[in-house]
């Protein structure tokens, strides 16, 4: 998972190195500055699902089965949040703004890094989804905790990346 | 599943039907399996490559010539680089790889089975998808078949603009389907070198081919990557209408560049880091020495991984860029000598004092050694950046290339080829067959690779489909050409040995060479499980240890 | 001789790339001849004789007084090169420009050369002309390097190195030719179908024939009366890709034809410019540069003779 890790960062490095490279200079706008708004609310959510994620596998470590599963299901719900959250400022930007993929260069390189982000945050959520079915099922015990481990370090992950996709694009870029 | 296999493997492979031993090959998960997929599916991609090869230099064996048409050429190039690089070079690394990393390491299977058998079929699906372009890339009417933009695809030619129809998206599809086969496999070598160890065996006793496919497979993680989020870009621009490389909306063309170099180059030590590592498991045995200066050699390794992760833009010379930027690409790269050199005097003082067999696996090897050291040192050559603003993009940096490709990788693997055949097929190879294919594969290779340099020093640039005449290029081009023949009768006794030794061979016994590695204490071709009781070790080389109890190696690690 | 032999300098960056080259050709030539005679040496010495004899050589495991020599040893030779390439790229990338340089803006375009002199108010295609370079009072010539279209690469190997043309990306290289010729080279950069036949000409000529060449090239075409070919290069689409002065014909896609007669060669250098293969250019472009983006017209035989013969008296 390590070396999973290394290989998806030096994918977004490169993604984030082209959207920085690029910040002002689209021929034609809109620019980042008159059409973004820094989503606080649902990176506190998407951030927050780190800590509730991490106490969901200490649970499970200890034993603990049904506070595994409250804490996991929150971490679903924060996660899908966010998600829901880029689904609205797409839509925003798309429907209110005109901005779409071939608009400019910050159309461009705003979509795929963002939308990087989010497929990963799409299957992350859909790993945690699948293990809350086995949860469900009744399947999933307390040797399993180390495996879960693997999967959070990998929702840690995303929610490191989305640090850096933040201060990049709505710090550094407007 | 692997006690699946055990089951079947108990009755004599003949004695099965055709479709259920090919559905085996199809679902296997066995690491030995895979690797032998992986190696020929590389020499069918071999084959292929040194066709597009053999085009063009007919093609350019003398000026003026229309045995093809430009459109076929550009074709040609692009796919000759694109093949040997992705789908001959690549996959015969990752096959050895495969095959011996777990044997030497004392381990039955990589860490990852399943996952290596994804990496393969995608690596396999990617070489296919390339190919296929010949058959689909029609896109539009005229718009031509298989990719025509050179095998680092310098935006913006690749753009819809100046690519219509579909060649290049096969090109650019294949490039990340292989590559994410390629990150898969990285992955798995990582896992199963720091995991899977036999007892005993600590980092520092592991055979340098495992201390060499290490950091193969850390590279191929850092630097497949960004080739994969370059293709990505590719795409959004080519499907979906994006600006990254669209020159006139305001994108670059120089950040491919980057994008491609940063894989471009740390990508050639992922090729010759499992070359060293056949030279360094092959010297040793045949000098009948220890490898000398483990520790260098490592710690070269690994400078050398490092390293080659900042030399990138030495590609870039003549893009533009500032006169400080060219120098720091000047140091790193002729940095990188240093450790490469190491690594070359290691080598030597392992053979000075031994005794050495001059059979065809030293042979290559010997001759890898010879032709690397050239290859080093016009590549020093070229890392002058003033030097380089002549040489580059000329026939001079072509034959580099291919002294190191060829004269050094390809060498070394054939190298690897005869020592492991024994092991892997049970048979021994013919002896004779073996030293006529180096003799007439390194006469073809010095008649075209050598000769190669002089049309680059006298201005003949590199991808033309036809030259002027009154350039001086002609004899030396001609020359080139007829090298390639040579070769191509190397590449045919190669095969044929290969195929009569596998069905007529002399049974080859567990340990022909006399060799110290774990692979060779197990039976050829080795059970499925590898060894039935897994070994313990307590040196580098643990059959010197069992057949000199006298003077074993850990009285002096 | 070969025309374009990067051993043979005519220009200063040339001449300090060469002998930069010198000194780096004899230090790993030296390298070479030391490390193959150890080669050598090991591979003659040390062949097994006795192939049924048994007894396994002394084992050696390392040593790190000699390690430490063979890795001492490369970093200075290495430290050496790295300072001469230094002091050759700081001379070529950072050379003072003088009063008396000339300006050329060189465009490169899909399979051929665009140069623009602005102090001059001269548009050419293919033929660069320069004047030459007195060592004690230089004239350099400055190139501003454009594309547009591919990536291209401006190389006339016994003039200077090679220097990439890429668009939205300007680049500067300069050249100070020492004496008067025809220098050729080659885009050096593939940039699609007919990168192979996008060749160059540097024209470099005394001052006096270079000031004859500017004045020739200042004027505007001269037409004594409308001809029939000029009818037809009007009415065609030829106009919209190539220019010629003082006529409606003002397209920037192809080459100016201003001067066409003026030049010795077309479809930039891939053929001489003589009334055959100028016919033959004019009613097939694929049969002299196959993949051009020049495309045939349709002409009759006795159309493209009067295209011709219009083209021919612009000079």
């Amino acid at each position: 998972m390590y070396c999973l890790i290394a290989a998806e960062t030096a994918i977004f490095s490169i993604f984030v190195v082209a959207y920085l490279f690029y910040i002002g200079k689209s021929l034609t706008g809109p620019q980042p500055k008159d059409v973004l708004h820094a989503p606080i609310f649902y990176t506190v959510c998407l951030l927050s699902s780190s800590l509730t994620v991490h106490s969901a596998v200490r649970r499970m470590a200890a034993g603990k089965t049904a506070a595994f599963g409250r804490w996991w299901m929150l971490t679903i719900l924060l996660g899908g949040t966010f998600l829901f959250g880029t689904a609205r400022e797409w839509r925003h930007l798309i429907v209110d703004e005109s901005l779409t993929i071939d608009t400019n260069l910050f159309g461009t390189t705003y979509y795929s890094l963002v939308g990087l982000h989010a497929f990963h945050v799409t299957m992350g959520l859909l790993a945690l989804i699948t293990v809350a079915l086995f949860y469900f099922a009744n399947r999933l015990r307390q040797e399993h905790a180390e495996r879960l481990e693997v999967l959070s370090l990998y929702w840690h992950f995303v929610d490191a990346v989305w640090v850096v996709v933040f201060v990049v694009v709505y710090v550094i870029g407007v | 599943m692997s006690a699946n296999t055990i089951v079947l493997s108990e009755f004599p492979a003949a004695s099965r039907p055709l479709p259920l031993r090919l559905h085996e090959w199809v679902t296997t998960v066995d690491h030995k399996r895979l690797g032998i997929l992986y190696i020929l599916f590389a020499l069918v991609f071999l084959v292929l490559g040194g066709i597009e090869a053999t085009i063009m230099r007919l093609q350019l064996i003398r000026p003026h010539n229309d045995l093809v048409s430009p459109q076929v050429f550009n074709r040609m190039f692009t796919m000759h680089g694109t093949t040997m690089i992705f789908f001959v070079i690549m996959p015969m690394v990752l096959g050895f790889a495969n095959y011996l990393v777990p044997l030497m390491i004392g381990a039955r299977d990589m860490a990852f089975p399943r996952l290596n058998a994804f990496s393969f079929w995608m690596t396999a699906l990617g070489g296919l998808f390339l190919y296929f372009s010949f058959v689909g890339g029609n896109g539009l009417y005229g718009a031509g078949n298989a990719p025509d933009v050179g095998w680092f695809a310098y935006a913006p030619l690749t753009a819809k603009t100046f690519s219509v129809g579909h060649s290049t998206d096969f090109w650019t599809l294949s490039l990340f389907v292989s590559g994410v086969g390629s990150i898969g496999a990285g992955v798995n070598l990582i896992a199963t070198i720091l995991c899977m160890r036999c007892p005993g065996m600590t980092l520092g006793r592991m055979p340098l081919l495992a201390w060499m496919n290490l950091t193969m497979g850390s590279l191929i993680i850092l630097a497949i990557s960004p080739l994969s989020a370059a293709q990505l870009m590719l795409l959004v621009d080519r499907y979906l209408g994006g600006h990254f490389f669209d020159t006139q909306a305001g994108g670059s063309a120089v950040i491919w560049m980057h994008f491609f170099w940063v894989f471009g180059h740390p990508e050639v030590y992922i090729l010759v880091l499992p070359a060293f590592a056949f030279a360094s498991e092959i010297i040793p045995v045949f000098s009948r020495k220890a490898i000398f200066g483990y520790q260098a050699m490592v710690l070269a390794t690994v400078a050398i991984g490092f390293i080659s992760m900042s030399v990138w833009a030495h590609h870039m010379f003549t893009v533009g860029m500032s006169a400080g930027a060219n120098t720091f690409f000047v140091l790193s790269t002729m940095a990188i000598a240093v450790p490469t050199g190491i690594k070359i005097f290691n080598w030597l003082a392992t053979m000075w004092g031994g005794k050495i067999r001059f059979q065809t696996p030293m042979l290559f090897c010997s001759a890898f050694l010879f032709q690397f050291l050239i290859a080093g040192l016009t590549g020093i050559m070229q890392g002058a950046a003033p030097l380089d603003w002549q040489l580059t993009a000329s026939y001079f940096v072509v034959a580099h290339f291919h002294y190191v490709i060829v004269g050094g990788i390809l060498f070394a693997t054939f190298g690897a080829f005869y020592y492991w055949f024994p092991k892997v097929s049970g048979k021994m190879y013919s002896e004779v067959l073996g030293k006529l294919h180096f003799w007439l594969f390194i006469i073809g290779f010095h008649l075209t690779f050598d000769f190669m340099h002089i049309p680059g020093i006298l201005g003949m640039p590199r991808r033309i489909y036809t030259y002027e005449p009154g350039r001086g290029w002609d004899i030396w081009n001609l020359i080139v050409t007829i090298g390639v023949f040579f070769q191509a009768a190397g590449i045919l006794a190669f095969a044929i040995n290969l195929i009569r030794s596998y069905y007529r061979g002399k049974a080859a016994g567990n340990d022909p060479w006399d060799a110290w590695t774990l692979e060779w204490s197990t039976s050829s071709p080795p059970p499925v499980y590898n060894y039935a009781v897994i070994p313990s070790v307590r040196s580098r080389r643990p059959l010197w240890d069992l057949k000199h109890p006298e003077d074993p190696d850990w009285r002096y690690e | 001789m070969s025309p374009t032999n990067i051993f043979a300098p005519a220009s200063t960056p040339a001449e300090t790339i060469f002998g930069l080259s010198l000194f780096v050709l004899l230090t790993v030539t030296t390298v070479f001849i030391v490390v193959f005679a150890l080669l050598a040496y090991v591979v003659i010495r040390y062949r097994n004789k006795h192939s049924d004899d048994h007894i396994e050589p002394a084992q050696i495991y390392g040593s790190s007084q000699v390690e430490l020599a063979w890795t001492v040893i490369p970093v200075l030779i290495v430290v050496a090169l790295f300072l001469a390439a230094t002091r050759v790229i700081m001379a070529v990338q950072n050379a003072p420009r003088p009063a008396g340089a000339l300006e050329v803006i060189v465009t490169g375009h899909q399979y051929w050369w665009e140069y623009r002199y602005p102090g001059l108010n001269i548009v050419t295609a293919n033929e660069l002309h320069v004047p030459v370079s007195d060592p004690a009072h230089p004239t350099p010539t400055f190139l501003t390097l454009l594309s547009a279209d591919t990536d291209h690469s401006f190389w006339v190997p016994r003039l200077g190195g090679k220097t990439d043309l890429i668009p939205n990306h300007p680049n500067h290289m300069w050249i100070d030719p020492h004496e008067t010729g025809l220098f050729l080279g080659q885009c050096a950069q593939y940039c699609g179908t007919q990168h192979a036949k996008m060749l160059l000409r540097v024209y470099v000529q005394s001052r006096d024939e270079f000031d004859r060449w500017v004045h020739e090239q200042q004027q505007t075409a001269q037409t004594a009366s409308l001809s029939d070919g000029q009818r037809i290069f009007e009415s065609t689409a030829c106009v919209n890709c190539h220019r010629v002065s003082g006529t409606p014909a003002k397209g920037r896609f192809g080459p100016d034809l201003t001067h066409l007669m003026t030049r010795g060669t077309i479809a930039s250098g891939a053929a001489p410019n003589a009334p055959q293969t100028l016919r033959l250019w004019i009613k097939n472009p694929d049969a002299i540069k196959p993949g051009s983006k020049m495309p045939a017209m349709g002409l009759g035989d006795q159309e493209v003779d009067s295209v011709a013969t219009y083209l021919e008296t612009l000079r």
